[in-house]
């Protein structure tokens, strides 16, 4: 195990690796100067400016300013943010722990849904229960996040008036109150993004037990002579999880494409609208730094997702 | 033989089990009347497709209701008929009492689990025994099944045992509750031939052992030859001919039967003597709405007119021998 | 999903067990076949029917309703639908329906020529890990797997926002944006087609006559065109038909973040955008704009899983 988990790992590394080319690369072939602001800026004369070139080393080979930006990221120097005046790295540690907490709990409700509804599905295939749900997994996932969230916010805040649209870090309250004002500005976007994924999850669930149910080793296992919930859970959920772990990692890109959009619509202070944002205040290394953040953030839950899979499926751990 | 005439252990009378499916119902078993006696072995032979494993999965409910659907007969199991039990009796009978082994060994035993705990998952379920004593029941029940060093083996995962070894763990596991019946479905099919044999071998002490009847299903008839006492023939969802092992090999009644005997390769004929091989001609015919009369009439060369009218009834003929053929 | 067919003239319980039926079968043609397993699934011709009438609206719509899309009418601002204006208006008086109908050729356009693009780009990615083999395959796997590990969106939004002005000087502002998000959105959704395109070589360059037109010596160029990709266009139309659903989503996103079309042009998405802040006064609005994503979608994916159950049996998911 420890080894299957040292293998994964070391996989990781040019996976990292080439999505900092590719990162970089879109950098360099992209016109004008990535500095953009301070090209553009009368108030830098331009001796100045190709003084800073030469500072910032942006007159070298395309391979040395690669490997000086690698260094510097790896490093933990992210560079400076043109609007806000702060450090890069200052800047985005303030706004993660927020997306981890909506991300983290829209997936764990997607579960909740997508495993009881998937299996039940399953196991009945054809029933009307199996058919609502289909329906309903298939209008999920054709729903786009921000029109949901549109639709959440006309129904709950403008029509009900029962939540908050907007996201404040700040509440001003203590106790009861204040861990209510949280939990009721979050409901919200961690509905929108967990009913979503829980719709495309729920087509898995359901189609990898289904895969499952007509395995031989689960009429063993009624054979046996176990109880029908034993057998579903013990037997078919356990050994559908493997193929479904797969492809939830698989959809872990657009899990974070979906929090962008969230975190935009409800403004929650997270790293994804302040994407948006830098991305509209032209803040060229917040953008690289958020961006390359997502990657690891990808790779990081593909990493986790393959612990699972080494643990789930004892014939992956021991090869 | 004599055990028949006691209380059968298991009897089953006009046993149909239909499929629906969109196409029409598939009459997979229609009509089966079968026996067995305590500690008797019985061979159930066939083509693939004649309702031999249908009928075992009916025996235990292992077919999926819906699309099957056991449409008439009885199951005496005992005395006390299994057809109208709900699942939660059937649940003490499975494994407890019957047990079952299947043709895929690769396939039978759950990837996940380790060979010790699918083992000590019956006894858990049947005998409520602690964690710990059930453990000891799989390494001793893998001792039996000649599995070397079995207090290391319970640890390990199917993927790490051969396709032969795997059947040996899916025998431990069928007996470790010491049924009374063991219905082995093609256990050696998807073996290589020495191993076919060891497998063979080992049900055999097995039974020596425990002493639980076996209804061994099987489409080779060299198998039945070696390890039956009593046979039943089946085609296209009906039993066609009974008989002790002898009888059936020495005088074969029924058309299908003598054709499925001359057709296992004679190794003790000189190649010069030895006659060509003998297919049966034709194919099984549909299961789907069959066409009424002998399912064999349409491959059988003695066929009439009369036996495309009705289906013949399986009838005593001889002591102990039933045919189902008009021409007896 | 729902309605899919269970046909299949072998009977298998789910016991493991087969039954033979030997079901005499008319012999018919494989796109009949398939014809007739589309069908099949209701939902899916259904969403066929009103993919076709959406496409039809958005296509002659604007040749009946001659109304400009940017005419301001202060007098008719957020107004609910009426006979004037079927779907109301926005916040400077223009008409919704023009708007959605100029809106909805975009937004279609997008998804066929980013679905397009990514066919062309996985299907050439497959061919050559397939033909190639060893180094090079592996190498192409490895960026695929590395592709799809991408964090899409916010690289979508980086690339635009690093080229689209210079594409705009380029290429006027509605032709460049569109030529941009068709590149980016396809550039990001070729690996399951490749991978597909490549599997079917290795399972098919074995076959019989595969191998006998190697045999014949074929070229491997007129192999590929003539016996792999014929056998492979079943799961690679699947995959682009909800390619289509995919791109028009990743268009709309854009649009709905403020970055995707410029702000005149209407697209479905552009219009959700600007109608988010009058969700009190006017939420026909939004309903419009976003009920006809939510349907062209739907309808989309509903066509790729009766296409699925028609081409690519096998296939569960």
């Amino acid at each position: 195990m420890s080894q299957y988990l040292l293998r994964r790992l070391l996989i990781a590394v040019p996976s990292l690796l080439g999505i900092s080319i590719i990162l970089f690369t879109i950098l360099a072939l992209a016109p004008g100067d990535p500095f953009g602001e301070l090209a553009t800026n009368p108030a830098v004369p331009p001796e100045v400016r190709a003084a800073l070139r030469e500072k910032f080393g942006l007159n070298d080979p395309v391979y040395v300013r690669y490997l000086r930006w690698l260094m510097a990221m790896s490093q933990g120097d992210w560079g400076f943010s043109f609007v806000s005046r702060v450090d890069v790295d200052v800047l985005i540690l303030q706004r993660l722990p927020t997306t981890l907490i909506v991300i983290g709990a829209s997936q764990v409700l997607a579960l909740l849904i997508a495993l009881p509804v998937g299996t039940y599905a399953a196991t009945r295939p054809y029933s009307l229960f199996d058919q609502v749900a289909n329906t309903l997994a298939f209008v999920g996932f054709s729903l786009p996040t921000f029109f949901t969230g549109i639709v959440f916010i006309l129904i709950f805040s403008v029509t009900l008036d029962w939540l908050p649209f907007v996201y404040r870090s700040e509440i001003d309250a203590t106790g009861f109150a204040f861990v209510w004002g949280h939990i009721k500005q979050a409901i919200m976007p961690v509905a929108v993004l967990g009913l979503f994924q829980g719709a495309s999850w729920t087509r898995f669930v359901r189609s990898a037990v289904l895969d499952v149910v007509r395995l031989d080793y689960v009429t063993t296992a009624r054979a046996k002579g176990l109880a029908e919930r034993v057998v579903i859970m013990k037997h078919i959920v356990r050994n559908a999880l493997i193929p479904v772990v797969t492809l939830v990692a698989l959809q872990m890109p657009i899990v974070f494409g979906g929090a962008i959009v969230t975190e935009q619509i409800f403004r929650i202070p997270g790293i994804g609208s302040l994407l948006i944002s830098s991305i509209l205040a032209n803040d060229t290394p917040v953008i690289m730094a958020v961006t390359f953040v997502f990657a690891c953030l990808v790779i990081l839950f593909n990493l986790i997702a393959d612990i699972l899979y080494g643990w789930l499926d004892p014939r992956i751990s021991y090869r | 033989m004599d055990a028949r005439t006691a209380e059968p252990l298991l009897e089953i009378s006009g046993l149909k089990t239909y499929f629906k499916t969109d196409d029409g119902t598939v009459r997979a078993v229609d009509g089966v009347d079968l026996a067995i006696g305590r500690g008797e072995v019985l061979g159930v032979v066939g083509e693939s497709g004649c309702g031999k494993s249908v009928t075992a999965h009916t025996v235990l409910k292992l077919i999926q209701m819906p699309p099957g659907k056991i449409n008439d007969g009885r199951i005496l199991w005992q005395g006390r008929d299994l057809v109208p039990l709900d699942l939660e009796e059937m649940r003490k009978i499975r494994s407890k009492e019957i047990a079952i082994i299947f043709q895929e060994p690769m396939t039978s035993l759950n990837p996940v689990y380790t060979v010790g705990e699918q083992i000590a998952e019956v006894v858990r379920e049947h005998e409520h025994a602690s964690r710990r004593e059930a453990l000891d029941r799989a390494v001793e029940m893998l001792r039996l099944v000649q599995i070397p060093t079995p207090e290391r083996r319970v640890h390990d995962y199917p993927h790490q045992f051969s396709g032969g070894m795997r059947q040996r763990v899916m025998i431990a596991m069928a007996l470790s509750c010491n049924p009374k019946l063991l219905i082995a479905d093609e256990p050696t099919t998807a073996l290589d031939v020495t191993i076919q044999a060891q497998i063979l071998d080992l049900l055999g002490e097995m039974k020596e052992r425990f002493g639980m009847a076996i209804m061994l299903i099987t489409h080779d008839m060299g198998v039945v030859a070696e390890t039956a006492q009593r046979v039943v023939v089946m085609y296209a969802g009906r039993v066609v001919e009974e008989a002790s092992v002898e009888e059936l090999f020495d005088r074969p009644l029924h058309p299908y039967t003598q054709g499925l005997i001359r057709s296992i390769p004679r190794v003790d004929r000189a190649a010069d003597q030895r006659a060509r091989l003998e297919a049966i001609s034709g194919t099984v015919p549909s299961l789907l709405d069959p066409p009424p009369g002998c399912r064999f009439a349409a491959r059988c060369k003695f066929a009439t007119a009369a036996c495309t009218q009705a289906a013949p009834d399986l009838r005593e003929v001889e002591p102990g021998h039933k045919v189902a053929c008009i021409l007896y | 999903m729902a309605g899919s067919t269970r046909a299949s003239p072998i009977v298998e319980p789910a016991t493991g067990v087969p039954i033979a039926v030997a079901a005499p079968r008319r012999h018919v043609t494989p796109g009949r076949e398939a014809w007739r397993r589309f069908r099949r699934h209701r939902l899916a011709v259904l969403s066929a029917g009103i993919l076709m009438t959406m496409i039809v609206a958005v296509v002659f719509g604007p040749l009946i309703w001659r109304v400009p899309i940017n005419e301001i009418d202060f007098a008719a601002m957020l107004e609910s639908p009426s006979w004037a204006h079927p779907l109301g208006t926005d916040d400077l008086g223009q008409d919704l329906l023009a708007r959605m109908m100029y809106g909805g050729r975009i937004s279609l356009a997008v998804g066929l020529a980013a679905m397009t693009m990514a066919v062309v780009v996985g299907t050439l990615v497959g061919a050559v890990a397939g033909v190639s083999r060893g180094r090079v395959d592996a190498g192409l796997m490895w960026l695929t797997d590395l592709f799809l590990s991408l964090p899409q969106l916010p690289l979508l939004l980086l690339i635009i926002y690093l080229f689209r002005d210079s594409l705009k000087e380029v290429a006027g502002p509605e032709m460049g944006t569109f030529v941009l998000i068709v590149v980016v959105i396809g550039g990001f959704r070729w690996m399951p087609v490749a991978r597909l395109v490549r599997a079917q070589f290795f399972s098919l360059r074995e076959r019989d006559f595969v191998e006998a037109a190697r045999a014949l010596g074929a070229s491997t160029l007129r192999q590929v065109v003539r016996h792999i990709l014929p056998n492979a266009l079943g799961p690679v139309i699947v995959a682009g038909t909800i390619d289509v659903a995919a791109a028009i989503i990743a268009e709309s996103t854009l649009s709905f973040l403020g970055l995707g079309f410029p702000p005149d042009i209407p697209t479905w998405g552009r219009i959700l955008y600007d109608a988010k802040d009058y969700l009190d006064v006017a939420p026909h609005w939004a309903l419009f704009a976003g009920g006809a994503i939510f349907l062209a979608v739907l309808s989309i994916n509903y066509i790729g899983d009766g296409l699925r159950d028609a081409l690519d049996p096998r296939r569960v998911m």
